[in-house]
Formats: C-alpha cells, sequence, structure tokens
C-alpha cells in the first residue's frame, strides 16, 4: 500500500520530534517505504471477525488502594534535571496554548 | 584457582560460599579481575559497579558467617542488562539520550536480585533501547561474540549473553520483546529464557514495546537459569499487568529434568520454522535436537501454526507502535541529555535537537514506523490489523497446545553473523528474531537452550523450546533433560568450546 | 493584549441565530493519593515534592491504577444517570508538552465507564432544563507551568518556564455533554445553571473540593451558531480557562455575539480554541494550529481493562446520598414552600445552609430569611459566595436564638453577625466586644421615656389625645438614646402607658 514520500517523512519526524537532516530523509523515506510494505502483509489474515489482543494476558479490575507511599524528595525529583531552578524544572520557552 | 571461580555453575558457588569453601568476596573479585581482563575485547559491559558489588559480596559474607539463613543463589556474581533501573547506578539503555542518568530507584527486578544477596557486577551492553539483534545498535560500541570477536552476540541483550560465555559472570538478566533474551542465547551458546508475560514484574524496566517486553533469567545451565528465575518472579503491584499466582515450580522441575526422562510428554515440531531462509547447519542441529527428545521417550509430532507466518510483520508494527509513544518523555525536559538549549530555541525546538541528537537510526527509524502505524487513516490497517495477527497467533498457539505439551523449533534461522552485515538491511536483521516473535505476542513461556555447534561454521545454534502461559515448568523440565543428553553426546558442555580470548592468558 | 472584536446585538444574535453549546468539565477527584501512583494529592504543596517515578515520567516507571479513582468516576457516572461500561479501557493521547511528563495522556478515549446520561438543571425562574451527558471518562491532570521573563508572566514572550509536577496525575473526571440546542436566548444561563448544577452535584457526592478557584473544577464552553434556517451545526469554538460560574455566562455570551457579527458580516469561524480573560470579558484566539492533532490513540498497554461487576455498580448506587435535586423536592414538601420560595432558596445557592440551619434548631423561615434575604446581599457585597462567607449556619442558629429570647433585637441580631462576618469571631464575642445587648430594664427605659416627652410636649399632646401613631417619633428619640439597643415594641408600650 504505502509509498511513502520524503514530505511525509518530514511530518512524521515532526509529530515524533525528531530534528532529522536532509540526508535522513532520503534514507528514511527509502527504508520506511520497505518496511511497511512487508508489513501490510498483516492485512491478508486481519479479517472483520476477528477481535483484536492489546494484552497478552487477560486480567481485568487490577486497581491499587488509595493509600499515600512516600514521593521522592524536591532534590531527588530535580537530581537528574539538564536545569533546575526554584524547586522546579527549569525548561527553554514554550510556545502555544497557556495552559 | 581463580579461573575455577569464573568457570563454575551459579549452583555450584551458591553451595561453595553457603558452605564457606570460598568467601562471596572472593568470588565477586574473580569475575571483577575476568572482567578486566577481558571485557576490552568483548565489550559486555557498559558500567562495572565494583564498589557496589564487593560490599554486597561483604554482606553475603557477614550474613552467612552470623548464620543468617540466605538464598540459593546468595554471594552469587550477575550482570544486569541496562535496561533495568538501579538507584544510585548509571542506566543508559545503551542510548546517548540517557547519557549519565542516575536512576533514584530500583527495578523490582534489581531489589529482588538484591534482596536475595545476588551480587550485581554491573550493567550490560544493549542495542538502543533494546531495539535490534546484533547489539550494533548500542550507542556505546558494539558487543563482540565470544565465540568469535568479528561476529554478533545477538540482541538486544548481547552483553547479557556474551557476559556469560566470556566468563565474566555465571548469571545475568535480559529481556525480550521479540527475542532478545532467547536469541543471545543461541549464538553465544548460553540458555535464554522468556518466562509467561506478566511473569516477571517490568517496573523499572525501561519500556520498549509494553505489551511484549519480559525480563528473563539468562545462564549457562539450565537449573542456573531456572534459580535465577525463581528469585526474579513473581507478583508485584506495582506492575498492573503482573500475574498474582504462584511461581511457576521451574527449579523443580529442572532437576526432575536432569533425570533424563521425557516419556508421556508430547513435543510439537512447529511446521512453519524451518525452510527457507534457514541455514543448514542450523536446520541439521535442530533436527539432531529432536531426535535426542524422542530417545528420551517424549513423542515428537509435527504442529502447524499458519498465523505465525505473519508474526514478524505483526511484531514490526505492534513494536514499534508502543515504543513510539513509551519513548515520547525522553525529551530533554526532566532528565537525560539536553541539546541546542542556547536561550532562544523552544521548547519544542530542543525537545527535537536533542531527540535527534540522542537516538540513533534504528530508534529514529521505529518511532517513525511506530508515529505512522497510530495515525488516524491508518490505525486500523496497521496496529488494529495487527493487534488481530496476535489474537489469531494466540489461537494457534492455544490449538497446538491442546495437541502437545511444548513447541519446539530453532531459536533464530542462522548462527551469529559477522558484525556490520546486516546493519544497512533492516528487513534482513529483522529476520533474527522470526521464530522467536510469536511467544512474545501471545505471552507464553519460550526459551532457548544450546543444541551444540552448526557443522559449517563450528557456531552455537539454540532449541528453542515454547509452552503454554504459567506453564513455564514444562521446558524447564525438556530442556534439563535434554541439556544432559546433549552433554553426553557431545562429551562436554556445549560453553567449554569457546576458545580462549584473543591476548587474553586463561 | 485584546484585539478588538465586532460584536453583534444579543437581541439580534437570537433573533437571527440559534446558539448549539458543548461544556466539558474536568473535575479533580479529592483522593488521598494520585490516578496511578501513591504520591499525596493535596493542592498548595512546595513545588515537585508530590512526586514519584511514576508521575514524573522516569523511566521503566508504571502506572497503577487507584481504586478509589473507578469508584467516584462509577458513582460520578450513576448521579448523572449515565450507564456503567461493563468492559473500559483507558488509551494514550499521545502529544508532545512539557507539563505531561510522559507526553502522553493517560485517558479514556472510545471506551469511557460511563455514559449516555442525563443533567436536570434549574433556571432562575425555576424551570428545569435537561442537559444530556455524553460521557464522563477518568484522565490525569498534568504539571504547572511558571512563565519567567516577559511582561506579564504570561506564556508569550516568556524567556524560560519552571515546571512543577505536584499536580501531573491527579485524578480527573472529564465530563462531556452532548450538544445542548433549544435554549435559544437562555443559552448563556443554561451554561452557568450546568456547571452549578454539577458543582452541587460533585459536592453532595463527596467526590471532589469543587473549587473553581484552584482548579479543581474547570469548564471549557464550546459555542457554534446555527442560521435560524440551517439543518447542521456551525463550526464552534472552544474557549478555556474559564474558571468562575459567572465567567461560564460571560464566556457563551460573549462568543455568541462575537460569531454572529462575524457571520453576518460574511465571515467564517475558525475551529479554534479560545481563552477567556476574566478582566475584559472577552476571548481571544489561542494558537491555530496548522493541522488537526493526531492523537494517535492506542489502547494503554501498561493497564488491564475495566469490568465493574453490576453488584460493584449497584454497591455504589447504594452509596449516592441524597442529589441536590432530591433534597430540594424534600425540602419543598416538608416545609410547605411555593415554588417561587424554593426558587429563591436554590437561586441563593443556600438549601444546604437553610437545612443545616434548621438542623441547628432555627425554623425554616427563619433560616431562609436570614440566608436568602440579608445573607445573601451580604455575600454579594463582599464579592464571596454564600458558602465562603465565614458564617456557619450554627452561628446563624445561635443569633436567631437570642433574637426569640428577647436578648437582641433584629437590628441588633444584623450588627453581631456583620461582625462575625468581619472575623471578630463567634457571636457571643461580638456581642461581649460590642457590648450589643438589648436594654431590658424597664426603670432605664421610662427614664428615657419620660426625657423624650418631655422633649416634644407638642408630640405627647397628640398621644395623650388618642393618636397612637404619633408615638413612633418618641420611639425613635428613645431608640436614639439607648444607641438602639432597646426593644422597641416595649419602648412603645411604655410609652402608651405614660400617656393614658
Ligand atoms: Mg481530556
Ligand atoms: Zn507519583
Amino acid at each position: 500500500m504505502p509509498s511513502i514520500s520524503r514530505d511525509e517523512v518530514a511530518h512524521l519526524a515532526r509529530l515524533a520530534r525528531l530534528a532529522v537532516t536532509d540526508d535522513e530523509l532520503d534514507l528514511f523515506a527509502g527504508q520506511l517505504d520497505v518496511i511497511l510494505q512487508s508489513v501490510a502483509t498483516v492485512g491478508d489474515i486481519a479479517t472483520a471477525d476477528i477481535p483484536p489482543t492489546s494484552h497478552a494476558v487477560p486480567l481485568t479490575n487490577v486497581f491499587r488502594e488509595d493509600v499515600v507511599r512516600p514521593s521522592l524528595g524536591q532534590q531527588q525529583a530535580l537530581a537528574g534535571a539538564p536545569a533546575a531552578e526554584d524547586g522546579r524544572f527549569r525548561v527553554p520557552r514554550i510556545l502555544g496554548e497557556e495552559a | 584457582m581463580t579461573a575455577d571461580l569464573t568457570r563454575a555453575t551459579a549452583a555450584e558457588l551458591a553451595a561453595r560460599i553457603a558452605n564457606r569453601e570460598v568467601s562471596a568476596v572472593e568470588v565477586a573479585q574473580a569475575h571483577l579481575d575476568r572482567i578486566g581482563e577481558v571485557d576490552g575485547a568483548v565489550n559486555a559491559f557498559l558500567h562495572v559497579d565494583t564498589e557496589g558489588a564487593l560490599n554486597a559480596a561483604r554482606k553475603v559474607d557477614e550474613d552467612i558467617a552470623a548464620g543468617a539463613h540466605v538464598g540459593p543463589l546468595a554471594g552469587v556474581p550477575i550482570a544486569l542488562k541496562d535496561v533495568l533501573t538501579t538507584e544510585g547506578v548509571p542506566t543508559t539503555v545503551g542510548s546517548k539520550i540517557l547519557e549519565g542518568w542516575i536512576p533514584p530507584y530500583d527495578a523490582t527486578v534489581t531489589r529482588r536480585l538484591k534482596e536475595a544477596g545476588l551480587v550485581i557486577l554491573g550493567k550490560t551492553n544493549m542495542d538502543e533501547f533494546a531495539m535490534g539483534s546484533s547489539t550494533e545498535n548500542s550507542a556505546y560500541g558494539p558487543t563482540r561474540n565470544p565465540w568469535d570477536t568479528d561476529r554478533i552476540p545477538g540482541g538486544s541483550g548481547g552483553g547479557s549473553a556474551a557476559a556469560l560465555a566470556a566468563f565474566e559472570a555465571p548469571l545475568s538478566i535480559g529481556t525480550d520483546t521479540g527475542g532478545s533474551i532467547r536469541q543471545p542465547g543461541a549464538v553465544t551458546g548460553t540458555v535464554g529464557v522468556k518466562p509467561t508475560y506478566g511473569g516477571v514484574s517490568r517496573y523499572g524496566l525501561v519500556a520498549f514495546s509494553s505489551s511484549l517486553d519480559q525480563a528473563g533469567p539468562c545462564a549457562r545451565t539450565v537449573l542456573d537459569a531456572a534459580l535465577l528465575h525463581e528469585v526474579i518472579a513473581g507478583y508485584d503491584p506495582m506492575d498492573s499487568t503482573s500475574i498474582d499466582a504462584p511461581v511457576p515450580p521451574v527449579v523443580a522441575a529442572a532437576r526432575e529434568g536432569a533425570n533424563g526422562d521425557l516419556s508421556g510428554v508430547r513435543v510439537g515440531v512447529v511446521t512453519q520454522f524451518s525452510g527457507e531462509g534457514y541455514q543448514p547447519g542450523v536446520l541439521r542441529s535442530f533436527e539432531a535436537a529432536v531426535a535426542q527428545l524422542k530417545q528420551l521417550g517424549a513423542e515428537v509430532v509435527e504442529v502447524s501454526c499458519p498465523s505465525f507466518d505473519y508474526a514478524l510483520p505483526a511484531y514490526y508494527l505492534i513494536a514499534p507502535s508502543e515504543a513510539s509513544s513509551n519513548l515520547a518523555r525522553f525529551d530533554a525536559m526532566r532528565y537525560g541529555i539536553r541539546v541546542g538549549d542556547d536561550g532562544t530555541r523552544s521548547a519544542e525546538e530542543v525537545m527535537s535537537l536533542t531527540r535527534e541528537a540522542g537516538f540513533g537510526p534504528e530508534v529514529k527509524r521505529r518511532i517513525m514506523i511506530g508515529t505512522y502505524a497510530l495515525s488516524s487513516g491508518y490505525y486500523d490497517a496497521y496496529y488494529g490489523s495487527a493487534q488481530k495477527v496476535r489474537t489469531l497467533i494466540s489461537r494457534d498457539f492455544d490449538a497446538a497446545f491442546a495437541t502437545v505439551d511444548v513447541l519446539v523449533s530453532p531459536t533464530t534461522p542462522t548462527t551469529a553473523f559477522p558484525i556490520g552485515e546486516r546493519t544497512n538491511d533492516p528487513m534482513a536483521m529483522y529476520k533474527a528474531d522470526l521464530c522467536t516473535i510469536p511467544a512474545n505476542l501471545a505471552g507464553n513461556a519460550a526459551m532457548s537452550v544450546p543444541s551444540g555447534l552448526s557443522d559449517e561454521d563450528g557456531l552455537p545454534v539454540g532449541l528453542q523450546i515454547m509452552a503454554p502461559a504459567l506453564q513455564d515448568h514444562r521446558m524447564y523440565r525438556v530442556a534439563a533433560a535434554y541439556e544432559v543428553a546433549r552433554d553426553a553426546a557431545l562429551g562436554a558442555p556445549v560453553i567449554s568450546g569457546v576458545p580462549q580470548l584473543a591476548g587474553v592468558a586463561r | 493584549m485584546t484585539s478588538v472584536h465586532e460584536l453583534m446585538d444579543y437581541a439580534e444574535v437570537i433573533e437571527r441565530f440559534d446558539p448549539v453549546l458543548g461544556l466539558e468539565v474536568h473535575v479533580e477527584l479529592h483522593t488521598n493519593t494520585k490516578m496511578f501512583c501513591g504520591c499525596a494529592n493535596v493542592f498548595g504543596g512546595e513545588p515537585n515534592t508530590q512526586v514519584c517515578p511514576v508521575c514524573l515520567g522516569m523511566p521503566g516507571a508504571l502506572p497503577a491504577l487507584n481504586g478509589k479513582a473507578v469508584e467516584s468516576a462509577i458513582r460520578i457516572g450513576l448521579a448523572l444517570n449515565c450507564e456503567i461500561a461493563e468492559w473500559c479501557r483507558f488509551a494514550r493521547k499521545n502529544y508532545f508538552y512539557p507539563d505531561m511528563p510522559k507526553n502522553f495522556q493517560t485517558s479514556q478515549y472510545d471506551e469511557p465507564i460511563a455514559f449516555n446520561g442525563y443533567l436536570d438543571v434549574t433556571l432562575d425562574d425555576g424551570s428545569l432544563f435537561r442537559v444530556e451527558i455524553e460521557r464522563a471518562h477518568m484522565e490525569e491532570d498534568t504539571g504547572k507551568s511558571l512563565h519567567v521573563g516577559g511582561a506579564t508572566g504570561r506564556i508569550h514572550g516568556a524567556e524560560h518556564s519552571l515546571l512543577d509536577y505536584n499536580r501531573a496525575g491527579v485524578p480527573l473526571i472529564e465530563i462531556v455533554t452532548k450538544p445542548i440546542t433549544g435554549t435559544g436566548e437562555r443559552a448563556p444561563e443554561v451554561a452557568r445553571a450546568y456547571v452549578t448544577a454539577l458543582r452541587d452535584l460533585l459536592k453532595a457526592l463527596d467526590v471532589s473540593d469543587v473549587r473553581m478557584d484552584q482548579g479543581s473544577l474547570r469548564c471549557d464552553a464550546n459555542v457554534s451558531l446555527m442560521a435560524k434556517d440551517a439543518t447542521e451545526f456551525g463550526t464552534r469554538t472552544e474557549t478555556k480557562n474559564v474558571n468562575s460560574l459567572r465567567s461560564v455566562e460571560r464566556a457563551v455570551r460573549f462568543e455568541m455575539t462575537r460569531q454572529a457579527a462575524l457571520l453576518a458580516s460574511g465571515g467564517e469561524i475558525t475551529q479554534e480554541t479560545r481563552h477567556f480573560d476574566e478582566s475584559t470579558g472577552s476571548t481571544s484566539s489561542g494558537r491555530t494550529k496548522e493541522t488537526a492533532e493526531d492523537y494517535r490513540y492506542f489502547p494503554e498497554p501498561d493497564l488491564v481493562p475495566i469490568a465493574p461487576s453490576r453488584e460493584w455498580v449497584e454497591e455504589l448506587r447504594g452509596t449516592l446520598p441524597e442529589l441536590p435535586w432530591e433534597r430540594r423536592k424534600r425540602v419543598q414538601q416538608e416545609w410547605s414552600l411555593t415554588d417561587a420560595e424554593l426558587r429563591d432558596l436554590v437561586n441563593a445557592g443556600a438549601v444546604d445552609l437553610v437545612t443545616a440551619t434548621v438542623d441547628a434548631g432555627a425554623t425554616h423561615a427563619e433560616a431562609r430569611s436570614w440566608w436568602v434575604a440579608y445573607l445573601t446581599k451580604e455575600a454579594n457585597a463582599r464579592g464571596v459566595e454564600l458558602a465562603e462567607l465565614g458564617i456557619t449556619p450554627a452561628q446563624i442558629a445561635r443569633v436567631i436564638a437570642l433574637v426569640n429570647s428577647g436578648e437582641l433585637t433584629n437590628k441588633l441580631a444584623r450588627e453581631v453577625v456583620t461582625g462575625v462576618l468581619d472575623g471578630e469571631g463567634e457571636p457571643e464575642a461580638v456581642i461581649e466586644a460590642r457590648g450589643l445587648k438589648v436594654v431590658s430594664d424597664d426603670s432605664a427605659l421610662e427614664k428615657a421615656v419620660d426625657e423624650a416627652l418631655a422633649a416634644q410636649p407638642d408630640v405627647a399632646a397628640k398621644i395623650r389625645d388618642g393618636k397612637v401613631a404619633a408615638a413612633g417619633a418618641i420611639v425613635g428619640a428613645v431608640m436614639k438614646a439607648t444607641k438602639g439597643q432597646a426593644d422597641a415594641k416595649r419602648v412603645r408600650e411604655l410609652i402608651i402607658a405614660r400617656c393614658s
């Protein structure tokens, strides 16, 4: 089915937050095309009457008690942060909607 | 003395430590020394925790000296795949993006190992985010196969398997999403087990594909694998997909199997896993193994599982889809590396630059495949259809296990291939997991046990044994019986054929 | 910075268009712990102190579902007359945003736990309006960002942002209405009445703090207009950030007048997110995305499906408290209230307060008189909700008892209440501090009466001539002389006695 274009790869990369290079666009377009053609064969046997399986083991209703467990301390929480300030994770300016 | 310690089985070491014939510290030091000698050539370890290992060993020695009750593997060294978190010890998942990250918590598997007195030597190399079948996708250089250092040790858990074959550790932990324990086991001549999905907690296992990932034991003998299996398995409320049921009696089954009698056991040979694409030497080794099972008294029949032909494509949709979501958290905001934060770029730009620099090509490729397969408009044709194939594969297993106790096949179609051979051909690489993937999709138990060497290249071959969910003990019994017969036929364990590593004195 | 909008006169909007509303309400549950981890769920902690590997989205961490949150979701569903799913799942909603630690939100997608319900809401004139409920589903909240640099601390122009994940993973229930049609000019009122009714319901269920000011109840309002002759819904906008009941009404009204003006001038409505500005009462466009967001939903593999047994659902149905509308019906019957009286009581949001005051010993007429007539005005004047006024039903009941025993006059009682509202403590303390005791000593009053009569001899003469109505002037003088602390009825009696 697919013949995946360079533009589509660029779109996927943007959705996935990957700043791919021009060379990668060419490489990935070719490789994704081959892979997607190959995996599309799942459609050959996946008929409408077959229910999908999302979980290998059929469990239901696994709940946790509403009991507080110790949290990490602020220092521990921030220990691996690339940048922190005033007990918070410091991140570059956020574009977009106000929360 | 030192060589003696690094070549012993885990069961022997545990007994000698418990009897105070040898101290846990001596055992740990022997393995640390061995790592120091050979790991330059093998690159099985990403991080060696010398101090942590010696402290843990010392603690075991003290407990034993004090007469405390210790577990059956207390004091035995173990190598941990770098995909499991270790509090205070770096965890990278073989990726640049997590370089320098020190987790603030232990995975449940890590905690159980520590509680059982195992001595964690360090963290083993792997394909980045467990995506690969050769360990060439590690950001920290490939691991080499101790049987031939120009060849791959399998993947993604190549480090865990190579550490065993190089006698750097008697035990290791792997994780298996599509074969990442079994395929490295097969190509390094070691034992690797993927327990039933939900049998071992995934809490602290850095997720690749949540519905497929499963941690399991790696060892040089079936009994050692079983002993480790019982340490790490069992219900964990921190993992909602963990099964709240008793651990299958795998140690008892391994001991029973070692008696060498498989009469009454029905073994099914999966007909789909042979023919084109299979190395003749691998098929001959497999046929010899099946003949041996018959000699042990097993009843062998052929079983057809037609939808297994669609397992590989289904897997290469489901795993990348889940991965595209699981790996979204690596965004340079809370942990890991950050690239391009020059005060002018936005968070979105920094995320994209970091992920571009931090992920290798295979990871990016799979993220994009998964992003594509989950997109509206493509979901039904790709992800949705793959989930249906999953249903069909489970039905094939159910039908098969209605007539046989275990299924067998080669673990992987070929022996270890040369490093670099398949790096530019993703589809060829993916085929290494052809036989192992169905058990991940259905969630049942499966393992690989060495079936000797391929007659054309002298490299190890693996026999895959598959059992129904929560019947893990069935395959241990078969594997243990086969192991005894095989060693008797070969005159020595397969692993004893590992050549001396170049430039290293034995 | 807000752009200038052309607005259409509201009457004309109604003449030319039919509004269609869709309301999405997010409710934070007040469980002890978060949705998927054991971190404490409390508002206002030091930043990043209520976080763990799970809610920080650390590598390897896995969610574990809070059973209490599921229970609350089912109870909310039942109270909203919904069907409860026999089987449902969580899904991952994938999109990147720094306040979301995993860069996906664990939410429910096409399999909500509750669906197909309704809520009857009471409008200002006492009539009922049925709002159909599409679904109520479970999800998790995000962290909070603080924008640093730039003029106003807003996201635009900020130099960098600081993230606090204490709120990340707090359990949310999202309640979505079906399209609300047929409201006509009352669309803004229906929107406010719906959120009010929902708030009261959630409060009665004791599942949430329902504090719009703290964000534990948040409303997004979807508004579109249909021309009178149209057969299909118009393009809608979604206004976020509507954080008070009054704002809900204002935001809907503003969007109606803005959209109508745009449509009338031949323009088109852009499907977009808009932000409500409390200070100007207007909405403004958020960032429009060049392509519709593709959330790539798929079933959450780390959580297993939820299949509530019918026994469990019925057990939870048994735990539902008397719901607000049931209580209203009961109160009307028990107190024999007219429809108008009930409406006043409900509109004042005083049903609970009056009931509690009655429980503390007052009659319902006295209690209603205080809460509906007097305290509602005080609340308006002070710009707070009636319930947040700072006086309890028990305190009001005590003041009423003091009036009944003659220890306070009505006027004094109001002064006592003012003291309590001003934070001067218990009613008894206010009485003590302000010296607000009725002068009930007849000899003191007689002295004051004599003085007043002496000061106004012509009035005294009129009273003696039988013109009793003239006594008012003397009462006034006596009350003034006693600083209002006399019982006016007694004073009148004493005047008449003195002049006969
Ligand atoms: Mg939502
Ligand atoms: Zn938490």
